[in-house]
């Protein structure tokens, strides 16, 4: 019994022994919709500030809420919109105070080549359609419900996803025709088409960035907070599909 | 062994002491828990009858029958055990999706789609839990002592009789053992379920995806809804158990 204990204890200190090394390594939450555009950004920053790593946790950023009011050990929250970021200031976790450095559209993902001919929201209505929304919990789900409600249509999805990117991925597989995503998802998979919805019937997701209060290394974490609202940072967005604030 | 019971009950009572109490009329009357709870029932009670149709023949081949290629059947037999759940579930849609390599045909020829209704939950379970029907009841076959069979069946009676009169009763304990256990771990199911069978409320979404999904808008209502759950799964393990491993 010891003797497993010791031997747990030792793999366990085996596994994040590098921890040790890292002490300015900076843990950025971050809705999933940014899992393509924040990797890249990551890496120009560690390319401009070479002593800093950036570990990622990805994740619908009702459940990223959670995780760190429980105490997750996150040095910046980058949320998918402002009700999500709202939850962490209301809990007093911010230190400092969200700034929008992005927004974001809904789209809908068809397979390739659009075999349903889906060409707008109203198509998703029909029963021969199988489509998939987010969760009602997750910013994607309101979003969707929102532009569908806009809209006026009514439809009843195979499946909910916990996140934009499980949402996506039923698409992806072939096991759903359509599913209502942010514009930057169906850009960023090679396995979908997206098809474009109006102004007038879409949402525009604001997403906010704020570092933490409970963090390591809150020089990091504000140097993350920059580079990410800089142009610079904004570029690397634009080009995965996000909008300027 | 204070240690152990430590390690196990802490969590539970921590759950318990920070479920919001105050809320708790508000939070069980939350519209999502009724067909999550009832959904939870039907596809693990469903599971369970699966795994006692399949698993119990499957586990008498691997304890009586000699053939090629037992080993990597048990192997086999025993994978989802080891298998993380959600690889499970993806294993389930490319074989059984519109798409799969099974799944296609269904839908082509019968019209059949899995994904995505009740019978994914409940196959998604079947699928994680009998595992633990096939090595429960397995072991039980090779502690019989085949002899008692053997006079049975000198003594006139037939090999369904031989079954249901001398077999089944000696493993009998270990059959409930193993319907518990694969009742548990098909009602926790959470993996599978979510990725094969996805998550819609009345149609699949169970309760582990309810309490999941719960907690992303209201940790108050998922931790009520993990009590519910907690205490279901507690009373049956109690009222079995007694039956099953002594008081």
């Amino acid at each position: 019994m010891l003797a497993a204990a010791a031997a747990t204890a030792v793999l366990v200190s085996a596994c994040s022994n590098d921890d040790d090394v890292t002490d300015r390594s900076l843990r950025v939450f971050a809705a999933a919709s940014l899992t393509d555009a924040f990797t890249e950004l990551g890496e120009a920053f560690e390319a401009v500030n070479r002593d800093a790593d950036v570990e990622f946790n990805f994740g619908a950023s009702s459940e990223l809420v959670v995780q760190i009011q429980e105490g997750a050990p996150a040095d910046a929250f980058a949320s998918a919109d402002e009700a999500n970021m709202q939850k962490v200031v209301d809990a007093g976790l911010n230190a400092s105070d969200p700034v929008v450095f992005a927004r974001n559209r809904l789209a809908i993902a068809v397979e390739p080549g659009n075999p349903k001919g889906i060409t707008g929201l109203a198509d998703l209505a029909d029963p021969d359609v199988t489509v998939v929304l987010c969760a009602e919990q997750v910013p994607c789900g309101t979003y969707a419900d929102e532009a569908l409600a806009t809209a006026g249509v009514t439809l009843t999805p195979v499946s909910r996803g916990e996140s934009v990117k499980a949402t996506l991925s039923v698409v992806e597989l072939g096991e759903a025709d359509a599913a209502i995503v942010y514009v930057t998802d169906a850009r960023a998979s090679e396995r979908v088409d997206g098809i474009d919805i109006p102004d007038e019937e879409n949402v525009i997701a604001t997403l906010p960035i704020a570092g933490l209060l409970d963090t390591g290394a809150p020089d990091v974490a504000d140097a993350w907070v920059e580079f990410v609202t800089s142009a610079e940072g904004l570029a690397i967005l634009e080009e995965y599909g996000f909008l300027a604030p | 062994m204070f240690g152990l019971l430590v390690f196990f009950a802490l969590p539970l009572v921590a759950l318990v002491v920070r479920v919001p109490w105050s809320d708790i009329t508000d939070d069980l009357s939350d519209p999502a828990i009724r067909p999550a709870l009832r959904l939870s029932l039907v596809c693990s009670v469903a599971a369970t009858g699966l795994s006692v149709v399949i698993g119990v023949p499957i586990a008498w081949l691997l304890a009586r029958v000699e053939f090629p290629g037992k080993a990597v059947a048990r192997a086999l037999a025993l994978l989802p055990l080891v298998l993380p759940p959600v690889v499970g579930g993806v294993a389930l849609l490319v074989a059984f999706g519109r798409r799969g390599v099974v799944g296609q045909y269904l839908d082509d020829w019968f019209g059949i789609r899995l994904p995505f209704t009740t019978w994914a939950a409940i196959i998604a379970e079947t699928f994680v839990a009998m595992p633990f029907m096939i090595i429960t009841v397995e072991g039980a076959l090779r502690g019989v002592d085949t002899r008692y069979e053997e006079a049975a069946a000198t003594l006139g009676a037939g090999r369904w009789t031989v079954m249901r009169r001398v077999t089944l009763p000696a493993i009998g304990p270990s059959l409930l053992a193993g319907i518990t256990l694969t009742w548990a771990r098909a009602l926790g199911e959470f993996g599978a379920t979510i990725t094969f069978a996805g998550n819609f409320r009345g149609e699949t979404q169970t309760m582990p995806l309810a309490v999941y999904l719960a907690l992303q808008t209201d940790t108050g209502a998922a931790l009520t809804l993990s009590l519910v759950l907690l205490v279901i799964s507690i009373v049956v393990l109690a009222l079995v158990g007694r039956r099953v491993w002594g008081r």
